[in-house]
């Protein structure tokens, strides 16, 4: 029996479904041909990404001083971009772990696309600490591996450190959480395929997956433990990240509110880029009927509810740096000295961005609605990105020396490498649309009958979700077990 | 080898499925197997099998992680190469602790997590390269597979089972 579920709910699944019609929806773009918006989005994508590697071979080849760095703002733009990608890599393991634990149905639909963006987008936050190496081929240093230096082991005093150990977790136990979701799926497009190769090559991606009974207690089992586990992995992830400011003595840096606002901070732009990622895959994939507007309502509230951490978080940040009547805090990136200083505009558009504009989706019929939700997810990634870039740039660009002030301006290859990140990460989610089952169909199907707008309707009419018994042709087949794995 | 057989009845409706193997239970049949597209809720306890013990395991991985945390920042902080950073001296691994919770967390999570999932692929018997063992490719899709072994009681079972609601009885020869 599937569970009680108020009938005054909204369904999750809308149109009058059947456990096949949910394999056929989620089986058909993987079995169908890419259309020409497909490999438009592709080829510029991967111009992108190729352009970004160019400028990475030339950082890499030529040395750092390439970027628009010194010797005071020692990072800008690729510490920016680290944070940003990390930050937006934090929605797909909340809303799979933390939404998992709270039981909430309507992350079947989303989760498995928002994991894959998260694993794709800690990817891309996982090259720039490795470009900023400038010697990249020595990035296994950071492991505490016995080397040739004597016994020279790595510093674990460092956040820096930390986060390599954070970031590292994070990724392989996403991509562990991912793929064990994925096995089912796998062999469900396995068992459909009708062309050699792609029969085994979902062969060898479902691991053999059969779901007997006791694979199936222990795939629920395991998901549980998974999401108990990853729920506070995710919120260590950008509380390690803050640490890389906050135990520094940087006025503007250190913060004791940087963990939970950073968190916070951190699932706002994530499901930011959930909502415009889902905005456009919904409709390329033909998923409106399991992506629905619920589904963008209840993340839009997500939304509002970390956006309005953040914006109280921000409050705090001003007030303090005023209430200290100490010089240097009027010149960390929330202060009267930001608002006015040369950059103000980057003060602006933090506080217009990720302040302002989420605060539309108080409104019913803004929150519920696709093309709103698509361009306030928009404003809210550019806004997550000032937000970093003011913590980084504007903060050391006045240091406690006046005459070692000076501004940050990008060098091209600072642009370059970001849009390449930009792109690389959208190669890799369009290829994963075309080749993965973008939602996790087992799970879907074990709401269907709770929550599908089919049965939710017959239930209101007394009509019980169970089917009445058919009684089968009392005909026994006799057959050996070879020739059955070749029927159907 | 010798063969056996096995029926294999098909449904098509978790709530059938469910209903139909307390049925088969209650007149002291044995199941072999069921496969599922998707998990079915308390089929587990209807075929009458054991909890799994994964979390158990999961846990103690989890203090191994911890514990390996713990002997690595004392072996290579405090042992091996003490340093005074920022004088703050790391000749004792109790009060250097605070800097190494992030370390043992992660530890704790990396461990428990890894190793718990690699058991249950271990124990499920699935990895890369592994036939998949359903035998019909309908059970990945919508329909739900019962495997019961027969000796000559083919007639009786087939009646129970069409009873139940199978949409279609297969006799199989288990090689």
């Amino acid at each position: 029996m599937s569970h009680y579920e108020a009938p005054i709910r909204e369904p999750l699944v809308l149109g009058d479904k059947s456990y096949h019609d949910i394999t056929e929806d989620i089986a058909r773009p993987i079995e169908g041909k890419a259309n020409k918006n497909w490999y438009m989005a592709f080829y510029i994508s991967l111009a992108a990404m190729l352009w970004g590697f160019g400028c990475i071979f030339y950082t890499v080849g030529t040395g750092i001083g390439v970027w628009g760095l010194s010797k005071n703002i020692g990072w800008a733009w690729d510490i920016t971009n680290f944070v940003w990608w990390v930050g937006i890599g934090h929605a797909g393991t909340l809303i799979s772990a933390v939404l998992l634990l709270f039981r909430q149905k309507w992350r079947m639909a989303i989760n498995r696309s928002a994991e894959a963006m998260t694993i794709f987008a800690v990817f891309q936050a996982g090259l720039f600490p490795i470009i900023h190496m400038g010697r990249p081929w020595n990035g296994y240093w950071v492991l505490p591996i016995p080397n040739q230096f004597g016994s020279l082991w790595v510093n674990f005093n460092s956040p820096l450190l930390w986060d390599v150990f954070a970031i590292s977790t994070y990724l392989s136990v996403s991509l562990v959480f991912w793929w064990t979701g994925l096995l089912p799926d796998f062999a469900m497009i396995r068992d459909r395929a009708v062309k050699p190769f792609q029969k085994k090559i979902y062969a060898l991606l479902s691991f053999g997956w059969s779901g007997r009974a006791k694979d199936w207690q222990r795939f629920e089992e395991v998901s549980l433990v998974l999401a108990g586990l990853a729920t506070p992995l995710v919120l260590s992830v950008h509380t390690i990240v803050s640490f890389d400011f906050a135990t520094s003595i940087n006025p503007g840096w250190h913060s004791t509110i940087f963990p939970p606002y950073f968190v916070a901070g951190a699932i706002f732009s994530g499901f930011a880029m959930v909502q415009t990622l889902l905005g456009i895959m919904r409709k390329v994939t033909n998923m409106e009927e399991y992506i629905t507007r619920l589904h963008v309502e209840y993340m839009n509230i997500v939304i509002i509810l970390t956006g309005g951490i953040v914006a109280v978080a921000y409050a705090t940040e001003f007030f303090i740096a005023w209430y200290t009547g100490s010089p240097y805090e009027n010149y960390t990136y929330l202060s009267v000295g930001a608002a006015t200083g040369p950059y103000a505009w980057a003060f602006y558009s933090l506080l217009f961005f990720n302040i302002l504009t989420p605060q539309l989706l108080w409104i019913k019929k803004i929150r519920r609605s696709f093309i709103w939700s698509f361009i306030i997810s928009i404003f809210i990634n550019i806004g997550m990105w000032f937000e970093r870039f003011d913590i980084i740039a504007i903060v050391l660009s006045k240091g406690h020396l006046p005459s070692t002030w000076w501004r940050f301006e990008p060098t091209f290859v600072d642009v370059g490498i970001f849009i390449g990140t930009i792109g690389f990460f959208f190669v890799l989610f369009l290829l994963y649309a075309r080749t993965f089952p973008v939602i996790a169909q087992a799970e879907v199907k074990t709401i269907l009958k709770s929550s599908g707008e089919f049965y939710k309707k017959r239930r209101e009419q007394g009509i019980p979700t169970k089917p009445a018994i058919v009684l089968a042709d009392n005909k026994i087949t006799e057959e050996d077990s070879s020739d059955n794995k070749n029927k159907k | 080898m010798e063969s056996s057989k096995v029926i294999h009845a098909l449904y098509n409706d978790d709530e059938i499925l469910l209903d139909a193997v307390k049925a088969v239970k209650a007149e002291h049949h044995h199941i072999e197997e069921v496969f599922c597209p998707f998990p079915v809720h308390g089929l587990d306890k209807a075929m009458g099998l054991a909890p799994t013990r994964l979390a158990i395991t999961a846990f103690m991985y989890g203090i191994t992680g911890l514990a390996i945390a713990i002997w690595m920042t004392n072996y290579m902080m405090i042992e091996d190469w003490p340093q005074d950073i920022g004088g703050k001296p790391s000749f004792s691994w109790f009060e250097n602790m605070p800097a190494f919770v992030p370390i043992m967390f992660e530890l704790t999570v990396f461990f428990a997590a890894h190793l718990m999932v690699i058991t249950f692929y271990m124990r499920s018997r699935i990895w890369p390269f592994k036939k998949a063992e359903n035998p019909d490719p309908r059970t990945t899709d919508d329909h739900f597979l019962m495997e019961i072994p027969v000796g000559d009681n083919v007639e009786e079972l087939t009646t129970l089972l069409t009873k139940t609601g199978a949409v279609e009885i297969n006799v199989v020869d288990k090689h």
